[in-house]
């Protein structure tokens, strides 16, 4: 039962990627990209740590760490040029 | 077994609702900072919801400590990359912040109160 659970939460957390991504492409201004980006790395933690305890390989943990940290520099950095028009 | 199986389902499953809401505020509300107020908390919320529930469902072993390191990085990036997003919402002169419009419905509810 718990693990039809979590192959129904992929699914479902895959759709609302492709939901967000809508925002992404009619949203008016950057700004508004960057929250879908910040939404959809978050989204994709979360199905990393979902697929490896569906297929059990337990590696994928720490890709869904090290993807955590990287989305937020990623994050980060699209802000700050936005702000200033320079990443320093 | 049965009965960890469903709390932790329960759990899954409720942090999956708060990714339901947080997407559909991205969608629905009308300008950045609204977007960031739906988006931002219920994603923190439903990834601490839902390694709960894998921690639950699984029991705890050494891939505990990683998913509460998870849960750890994401509650401490996720504000703070929200935070640099209206930080740059307001200073940028893409959206200054007397461009940004009220509500259209606030004249309203000003009227019915």
């Amino acid at each position: 039962m718990f693990a039809a659970t979590l192959v129904f939460a992929s699914i479902v957390l895959a759709i609302l990627m492709a939901v967000a991504f809508i925002r992404g492409i009619v949203g008016p201004t950057s700004l508004d990209r960057n929250v879908v980006i910040n939404v959809i790395g978050t989204k994709t933690v979360v199905i990393m740590v979902l697929m490896s305890f569906i297929y059990e390989e337990y590696y994928f943990i720490d890709v869904a760490m090290v993807y955590a940290l990287i989305s937020f520099i990623a994050t980060i950095s699209i802000a700050k040029y936005l702000e200033r028009g320079s990443i320093s | 077994m049965f009965l960890q199986e469903l709390i932790a389902s329960v759990f899954v499953l409720s942090g999956l609702f708060f990714f339901v809401v947080g997407t559909i505020g991205l969608l629905r509300m009308p300008d950045v900072y609204t977007r960031l107020h739906a988006s931002t908390k219920c994603d923190t919320l439903g990834v601490s919801l839902i390694l709960v529930g894998i921690i639950i469902g699984f029991g705890l072993s050494w891939l505990t400590v990683k998913l509460i390191l998870i849960i750890i990085f994401i509650w401490l990036t996720t504000p703070t990359a929200a935070h640099a997003i209206a930080r740059a919402a307001y200073d940028t002169h893409e959206i200054s912040r007397t461009d940004i419009p009220l509500w259209r419905e606030r004249d309203e509810l000003d009227k019915n109160d």
